[in-house]
């Protein structure tokens, strides 16, 4: 029985005020791993998993990237790789991915255009955070995350509304009208295909506008239920996001 | 399941298991990953430490910031034959000494290391495990079982104390790795679980209070050098504890001191490089230097 240390323990791993977060079992693979490209588990790995998760946002490479990095990551960015982890992310190189070290050359080479500023993000950030705003094709998105330590993110904002996001499920996301209905129509579209939530977020900016919805799924969603999802009238943007962390 | 030492050895005793075993068993109880997919991992872990020893001793790379690079490889063969060597020299000792730096530079180059605890502390246990099971010629399922503790022990650090620098110092990091390695060193050479819990207490003692003081907030100066040193302490505490000494204070005790010294450490010390030897004359040259902002490439 240790409820003072348990405490501490979750709040070491708090993040942003308000921001709650109650990490899974601890395993002893968290503590003899990742194995990863160095030099730091939250400026180099993290870094990467918060690329990846852009990606999986827009479903492949973007054409361009302006990558932000604030607090820490702005001070010792350049020098723990942190800019070569996000766009290596980008890219769709895992953490453990020796290309990392080459990500911005190979970005040039590939047809990624990249714009690094360091930025003074309003409200109340994690040391450890970037935005990073990506187009590819026609779709443009702007994610906020944080680095949190141990190579473990916390995706704060998509387009401005604010998430929830560990990238440690595999995780659908849209943007839809804020009408009644759409929860129900999701949940049983997933339960008839037999797929598990584990946890569920809407939250709208203002009443009447848009919602954004967030399910992550204890398994990649199935084909099914990812075409009933995306036949909703009221649904826009639909991904699906592989596990990053 | 993993909230104290103290507990996990006396039930090891309990049912005649080692402390690596119990581990394993543990972890296999939580239903993460089943057993054979836990000793695949740790297999891997291994495998990727002994690349990062092999890589980091060829002594050809260069740290991001251009600041460290190449010592493994003085430690290990690369030596001028006419200078004195060390009283250690050609022993276990500076093999363990050379394993530690050289992952830990492989990893101050952006090269594949394991983060064991964390990356800014993986140089430690490659070092002593490795360095044990060469000279012993243990194989891969004792070395498995090894971190398996190491895991364990990490664990229980990380639920009762912490893990990170910047929550809790160097003796967070480089000091929780010393006795995870110190843990394990026993486990694979046979010693108890109680010896593995008193090697533990003997090498945390020894690194309490130890700042995170990193030039320029980068993960390489002191930290490469400080992996070494913490390689020494597990293996101060290997001895100590396998020759019967038993430290005074429990376990979970020496845990629990580390996480308040911590919490209270300043935060000039807990890697904002605001204090240390990160804010020395020349800690602070080498870092203006060296720190190449986002408008140059970095040099070296």
């Amino acid at each position: 029985g240790l409820p003072a240390a348990r405490r501490r323990f979750v709040a070491a791993l708090s993040r942003p005020r308000g921001a709650r977060y109650f990490p899974p079992m601890v395993s002893l693979l968290d503590i003899i791993g990742p194995v990863m490209v160095g030099p730091s588990s939250s400026h180099t790995a993290g870094a990467c998993r918060m690329g990846l998760f852009a990606r999986g946002l827009l479903g492949g490479t973007p054409d361009a990237a302006k990558i932000e990095l604030h607090g820490s990551f702005a001070r010792t960015g350049v020098g723990h790789g942190t800019d070569r982890a996000i766009a290596g992310g980008l890219l769709g190189f895992p953490p453990d991915d020796e290309r990392l070290r080459q990500s911005l050359e190979l970005a040039e080479g590939g047809g990624l255009a990249l714009t690094f500023a360091n930025a003074k993000l309003r409200g109340e950030h994690h040391p450890n955070t970037a935005r990073i705003t990506a187009t590819r094709g026609d779709a443009t998105v702007s994610v906020t995350a944080s680095s949190l330590g141990a190579g473990r993110i916390l995706v704060t904002a998509i387009d401005g509304f604010p998430v929830e996001i560990t990238g440690a499920y595999p995780t659908l996301v849209f943007v839809a009208r804020d009408e009644p209905g759409i929860v129900a129509q999701v949940s049983s579209a997933l339960a008839d295909a037999g797929d598990n939530i584990a946890t569920m977020r809407v939250s709208r900016r203002k009443k009447g506008g848009d919602a954004i919805h967030i399910y992550e799924l204890d398994t990649p969603p199935s084909a099914t239920a990812l075409d009933l999802i995306g036949r909703i009238p009221a649904v826009r943007t639909l991904r699906a996001i592989e596990r990053v962390a | 399941m993993y909230e104290s030492l103290q507990e996990l050895v006396d039930r090891a005793e309990a049912e005649g298991l080692s402390l690596g075993e119990l581990a394993l068993r543990l972890e296999t109880e939580q239903g993460l990953k089943t057993r054979p997919e836990i000793e695949a991992a740790l297999g891997r872990a291994l495998e990727v430490m002994r690349g990062a020893v092999e890589r980091g001793l060829a002594g050809d790379l260069r740290s991001v910031s251009g600041l460290v690079g190449g010592d493994a490889a003085l430690l290990g063969t690369k030596r001028g034959d006419s200078a004195p060597v060390g009283p250690l020299a050609g022993t276990l000792f500076t093999e363990v000494l050379a394993g530690a730096l050289a992952v830990q530079e492989v990893n101050a180059a952006m090269g594949v290391i394991v983060a064991a605890p964390t990356a800014g502390g993986a140089g430690v246990l490659p070092g002593v495990l490795l360095g044990i099971g060469r000279r012993r010629e243990i194989d891969d399922g004792a070395l498995v079982r090894g971190l398996a503790t190491a895991g364990l022990v990490g664990a229980v650090v990380a639920l009762r104390a912490s893990l990170s620098g910047a929550e809790g110092g160097c003796q967070a990091e480089t000091g929780a790795a010393a006795a995870m390695a110190a843990a394990a060193g026993v486990e694979v050479l046979g010693g108890t679980p109680r010896q593995a819990a008193h090697a533990a207490g003997l090498t945390m003692q020894g690194t309490l209070g130890l700042v995170c003081d990193p030039l320029g907030g980068l993960v390489e100066v002191p930290c490469v050098y400080r992996n070494a040193t913490g390689a020494a302490m597990a293996l101060a505490g290997i001895e100590m504890a396998l020759a019967g000494i038993e430290f005074p204070i429990p376990i979970d005790e020496v845990i629990d001191t580390m996480g308040e010294i911590g919490r209270t450490m300043d935060v000039r010390y807990r890697e904002t490089a605001g204090g240390g030897l990160a804010a020395t004359p020349t800690g602070r040259r080498l870092a203006r230097e060296r720190l190449v902002q986002l408008k140059g490439k970095p040099r070296g």
